[in-house]
C-alpha cells in the first residue's frame, strides 16, 4: 500500500486542481441543505434536498416531453442516442468526480448490459421490459463488483490500466461464446413495440403520432431521468460526502473510521449499474448488441463527456453526452456545406472533436460547467468581499 | 407528414395484400417525362434521394471508402444524360466508420431528416443488421447490400424491402470446392477463416463437396494483428492448398507471415479478399515497406463476378474508366469503384423497372417481378424473386498473374444449400449507349 502512496497522491491533487470548483461546490450546496443560512436559495426552492430533486426531476419531465414534442424525428433518435451516453457519463461522473477513480472499463460494462438486454429479449415470450432492464442492471453490476474488489486496492492510472484490460478483453467473449452470443456480427434485438397507453399519451400531449423512435426516445429518457435522480440523491447525500472525503483526504479518512476499499467498491458497483442501465437502453435505441460497439473507442468517448462537460457534475456528464452525439454530424453536414466531398467531411468530424478536447483543456480545465461554476464563485466571494470591506 | 407517414401505410397494406399474385405486368408503360409526380417519400418531379453508409474512416476505410465514390461519379455521369425519367439522382453517403452503433445513427440521419427514397449498397455484415429491422419496419427498399450474407435475400417474409447484390458466400464456397476437388484432387486443404458469417458461410459450403481433403480449419478474430498461430497450425497440419475466406488486410497478413514461416502452400482466396493493388499497399505498410507490391500473390488463385480493372479489354471497364474520367473525383479507377459502379447500374435498372413514377413499394415489386433479367456487368443473373432477394448466383476463377489475372474456370451457377452447380451458358452483356440501361417499366 505505502508504494502506491505517491501516484495516490499526485492523482488526488490533478484531480483536485481539475475539479477546484465543482468540489466546492457540493459542499456549499450541501451545506446550504442542512443549515438553510442562505436567504436567497431558500425563497426559490424547497429546503429539503429530496424535495428539490423531485421538484427538478417534475421540470426535468416536462422538458424532456416538450423537447421531444417539438423536434423533428431525426432529432429524437438523436436524444435516444443522447440517453444513453448521458446514463453511462452520469454513472462515470461519480467514479471519476466524486471518488477519485479513473475508469477506461465502461464501455465494457455497457456491453454486459446490452448483451444482457438482447439475451433476454431473445427469448420466446420475453419478460416485461422494465424487468428486462434491472437484469441489466443486476448483472453489469454484478462485474461491476467483481472489479471493484481489484479497483478498491488500484489508484489512478493503476486502475485506469486494469480497466482498460477490461474494455479491450471483454467483448472478445462475444466472439469466443459464438453460438449464444452471435460472434463478431452479434446479437439483434427487437425492442418491444410501445404499449397502447404511450400513443394515447402523445396524442393527448401533443397530436403528434407515436412512432417507434419516439417510443424509444421516450424509454431513454425515463430511464435517465430516474438515474439522474437517484445519483443526485447519492451525490447529495452521507455517502456522497464520504465519497469525497475518500477522494480528497485519503488519510484523515481513514482516521475518521472510514473503511476506504469498501467505498471505493461501492462507487464502482454505483457506476457500473448505470453503465449496464445505459447498455441496455442502447441494445433497444440501436437495436444490436455487437462486440464492434464497443470497442475502446466508447470508453474513452464517455471520459471525454464527463471531462468537457465539467467532472463531478450530472449536468456537465450531460452537456458532455451532447456534445459527444450532436458534433460529429452538425461538423459532417459544415463540411459538405463548405463544398467538402463526403469522405474529406467525415474525417472533418474526429478532427475537430479532438481539437475541442484540446481547446476545452486549455481553456476550460474544470470543464464547461465547472468553469461556469468557478465564475460563479469568484462573483460571489468578491462581492461579499466588497460588502464586508463596506460594512 | 403525418398525411405521408399515413399515405405509406395505406400502400404498405395494399402491397402486402397483392404481392403474392404478381399484380397487373403490363410492359412498355414508358408514358412522358411531363407526367412526372412527387410520388413517395424522397421522390419529386426531377429528383430521387438516396443513401448509404460506408466506412469513410477508421479501419475498414482502405478499399470500402472507394465503393461510394465510384457510385457517385457514374450517378453524375447519369445524371449529365438526363437521369431516370427526367429525374436526378441525389446520393448521399455518410460514414458509420464500420462500428454498427454508428451505422444506427446515420441511417436515422438518412431516413428521418434526409428523407431518402432507398437506402443503396449499405456496407457490412454487422453494422447492416443493426439497421435491418428498422429500415424493414419503416417500409424503406433497402437495395443491394454489400456483403455476401444470406440475412439480405435469404428470408423476404420477414425483411421484404432488403435485396442482396453480390454472390453470397456459401455459393462461393461451393463453386471453390468443386474446382478444388475437380482439378486438386490430391491437394491438402486448410482452411483460413474470418470467425464469423463469412467465414461460416463459406466453409459450410466448400465442406459440401471436399469435406474428406479438409486437414485444418483455423480462424482469426478480426482485430487480432497477429495470425502466427493459424498459419503455424495450417503449415503443421501439412496443408499445401489454403482457401481464406478473409478480408484483404488478413490476406496481407498471411502472405507476411507464410514468408516468415516459410511455408508456400497454393493459396486460393475469396474475391473479398483478394484485390491485389490493395493487398499490395496493405503488405507494403505492414512489412514498412519491405514488401512493395502485390508479388507474393502471384500464382494466388480468386473468384469473380465482377470484370477487374487488369482486364482492360473489357468493354464494360473502358466504359467505366470513361465515366471515372469524365464525372470522377481524384484518384485511379479500382475495382472498389466498378464495384460502385455497377451497383449504381442495377439500381438504375430497379428505379426505371419501377416506372415513372416510382413508390417504395413499387421498387420492391420491380426487382421481385423483372430482377432475374436484368443484365449488365455483373458476371451471373441475379437470384431475384418473391421468394428469395439473393444476389448474384454465380462467380468465375482465375489466377492472379503479376498485375493482371488470367480466367482458369468460367463462370459457374448455383444457389444456397444443396443446389447443383452448372457452368453458365449466357454471353456477355452488352455495354448500352452512355452505359445507362434500358429497362421498360413493370409496374402500373
Amino acid at each position: 500500500m505505502s508504494d502506491l502512496q505517491s501516484p495516490a497522491n499526485t492523482t488526488a491533487e490533478s484531480n483536485r486542481a481539475g475539479g477546484k470548483a465543482s468540489e466546492d461546490a457540493p459542499t456549499e450546496a450541501t451545506a446550504g441543505a442542512d443549515q438553510p443560512t442562505a436567504t436567497r436559495r431558500r425563497s426559490l426552492l424547497p429546503s429539503s434536498t429530496l424535495l428539490r430533486h423531485l421538484l427538478v426531476l417534475l421540470i426535468g419531465a416536462v422538458g424532456a416531453v416538450v423537447l421531444l414534442e417539438t423536434t423533428d424525428p431525426f432529432t429524437n433518435s438523436q436524444l435516444a442516442t443522447l440517453t444513453y451516453y448521458a446514463i453511462a457519463a452520469g454513472g462515470l461522473t461519480v467514479l471519476t468526480g466524486m471518488n477519485g477513480q479513473i475508469s477506461l472499463g465502461h464501455g465494457a460494462l455497457m456491453a454486459v448490459g446490452a448483451y444482457t438486454t438482447a439475451l433476454f429479449l431473445s427469448a420466446d415470450e420475453p419478460l416485461p421490459l422494465p424487468l428486462i432492464l434491472l437484469a441489466a442492471i443486476v448483472t453489469a453490476t454484478a462485474v461491476g463488483a467483481l472489479v471493484g474488489v481489484a479497483a478498491a486496492r488500484l489508484h489512478g492510472p493503476y486502475l485506469a490500466g486494469a480497466t482498460l484490460a477490461l474494455a479491450v478483453g471483454l467483448p472478445g467473449l462475444a466472439i469466443y461464446f459464438h453460438d449464444v452470443l452471435g460472434g463478431e456480427q452479434g446479437m439483434r434485438v427487437r425492442a418491444p413495440r410501445a404499449p397502447e397507453a404511450f400513443e394515447s399519451f402523445i396524442s393527448a400531449v401533443s397530436g403528434n403520432s407515436a412512432t417507434n423512435t419516439k417510443w424509444l426516445a421516450y424509454l431513454g429518457a425515463i430511464c435517465l431521468l430516474i438515474t439522474y435522480f437517484l445519483l443526485a440523491n447519492l451525490i447529495r447525500s452521507r455517502i456522497g460526502r464520504t465519497w469525497r472525503a475518500v477522494r480528497d483526504q485519503e488519510v484523515a479518512a481513514e482516521l475518521a473510521g472510514i473503511n476506504l476499499g469498501a467505498w471505493r467498491v461501492l462507487a464502482f458497483v454505483v457506476s457500473a449499474a448505470a453503465a449496464g442501465l445505459a447498455g441496455g437502453v442502447l441494445a433497444l435505441v440501436v437495436r444490436l448488441a455487437a462486440p464492434s460497439g464497443f470497442t475502446l473507442v466508447l470508453s474513452l468517448a464517455l471520459l471525454t463527456a464527463i471531462v468537457i462537460g465539467g467532472l463531478g457534475s450530472l449536468l456537465g456528464a450531460l452537456l458532455g453526452s451532447a456534445l459527444l452525439v450532436f458534433l460529429p454530424p452538425f461538423v459532417t453536414d459544415l463540411g459538405t456545406g463548405w463544398g467538402l466531398d463526403n469522405t474529406e467531411a467525415a474525417q472533418l468530424a474526429p478532427f475537430v472533436y479532438g481539437v475541442v478536447l484540446i481547446v476545452a483543456m486549455i481553456f476550460a480545465p474544470a470543464g464547461v460547467v465547472g468553469s461556469l461554476r468557478m465564475r460563479w464563485l469568484t462573483r460571489q466571494a468578491k462581492r461579499s468581499a466588497a460588502r464586508a470591506s463596506r460594512g | 407528414m403525418t398525411v405521408i407517414a399515413a399515405a405509406t401505410a395505406a400502400s404498405t397494406l395494399a402491397a402486402c395484400g397483392g404481392s403474392d399474385d404478381g399484380g397487373g405486368t403490363s410492359g412498355g408503360g414508358g408514358g412522358d417525362a411531363s407526367a412526372n409526380e412527387a410520388s413517395d417519400i424522397g421522390i419529386t418531379e426531377d429528383s430521387i434521394k438516396l443513401g448509404a453508409h460506408f466506412p469513410l474512416t477508421g479501419v475498414a476505410a482502405p478499399g470500402y471508402s472507394e465503393i461510394p465514390t465510384g457510385a457517385q461519379a457514374y450517378f453524375e455521369c447519369l445524371n449529365q444524360q438526363g437521369g431516370v425519367n427526367g429525374r436526378t439522382i441525389d446520393y448521399i453517403y455518410r460514414d458509420d466508420a464500420y462500428n454498427p452503433t454508428n451505422t444506427s445513427q446515420v441511417v436515422n440521419q438518412l431516413v428521418l431528416e434526409d428523407e431518402v427514397f432507398a437506402i443503396v449498397g449499405g456496407l457490412g455484415t454487422p453494422t447492416h443488421s443493426a439497421v435491418l429491422d428498422f429500415l424493414n419496419s419503416e417500409g424503406v427498399p433497402d437495395l443491394f447490400v454489400s456483403s455476401g450474407s444470406r440475412l439480405w435475400g435469404e428470408d423476404p417474409e420477414t425483411n421484404p424491402y432488403t435485396f442482396g447484390w453480390q454472390t453470397d458466400y456459401e455459393s462461393e464456397g461451393k463453386i471453390i470446392g468443386q474446382y478444388i476437388a475437380d482439378n486438386f484432387p490430391d491437394a491438402k486443404v486448410g482452411l483460413f477463416l474470418q470467425d464469423d458469417d463469412f467465414g461460416e458461410d463459406g466453409e459450410a459450403g466448400i465442406r459440401q463437396y471436399i469435406d474428406d481433403q479438409i486437414v485444418a480449419a483455423e480462424r482469426y478474430t478480426p482485430g487480432n494483428t497477429n495470425v502466427g498461430p493459424q498459419i503455424a497450425a495450417l503449415q503443421a497440419a501439412g496443408a499445401d492448398f489454403v482457401v481464406g475466406f478473409n478480408v484483404p488486410s488478413y490476406t496481407a497478413l498471411s502472405q507476411l507471415t507464410a514468408l516468415q514461416l516459410g511455408y508456400d502452400p497454393q493459396w486460393f482466396y475469396s474475391n473479398v479478399g483478394s484485390d491485389p493493388t490493395l493487398v499490395g499497399s496493405l503488405l507494403n505498410n505492414f512489412s514498412q515497406g519491405q514488401v512493395s507490391d502485390a508479388s507474393l500473390l502471384d500464382g494466388a488463385l480468386t473468384t469473380d463476378y465482377l470484370p477487374t480493372v487488369d482486364e482492360p479489354d473489357n468493354p464494360w471497364v473502358q466504359e467505366f474508366q470513361r465515366i471515372w474520367d469524365e464525372c470522377g473525383g481524384e484518384g485511379e479507377l479500382t475495382n472498389y469503384r466498378i464495384y460502385g459502379m455497377a451497383q449504381a447500374y442495377t439500381t438504375v435498372q430497379a428505379l426505371q423497372a419501377a416506372g415513372q413514377n416510382p413508390t417504395r413499394d413499387g421498387l420492391v415489386e420491380a426487382i421481385e417481378t423483372a430482377g432475374s433479367e436484368w443484365e449488365g456487368p455483373v458476371l451471373a443473373p441475379f437470384r431475384y424473386s418473391a421468394d428469395s432477394h439473393m444476389g448474384t448466383s454465380g462467380m468465375s476463377i482465375s489466377r492472379i498473374t503479376g498485375d493482371t489475372t488470367e480466367e482458369v474456370e468460367p463462370v459457374q451457377l448455383t444457389d444456397l444449400g444443396d443446389a447443383e452447380i452448372e457452368p453458365y451458358d449466357g454471353e456477355m452483356a452488352e455495354v448500352p449507349e452512355n452505359g445507362i440501361p434500358n429497362e421498360e417499366s413493370v409496374v402500373d
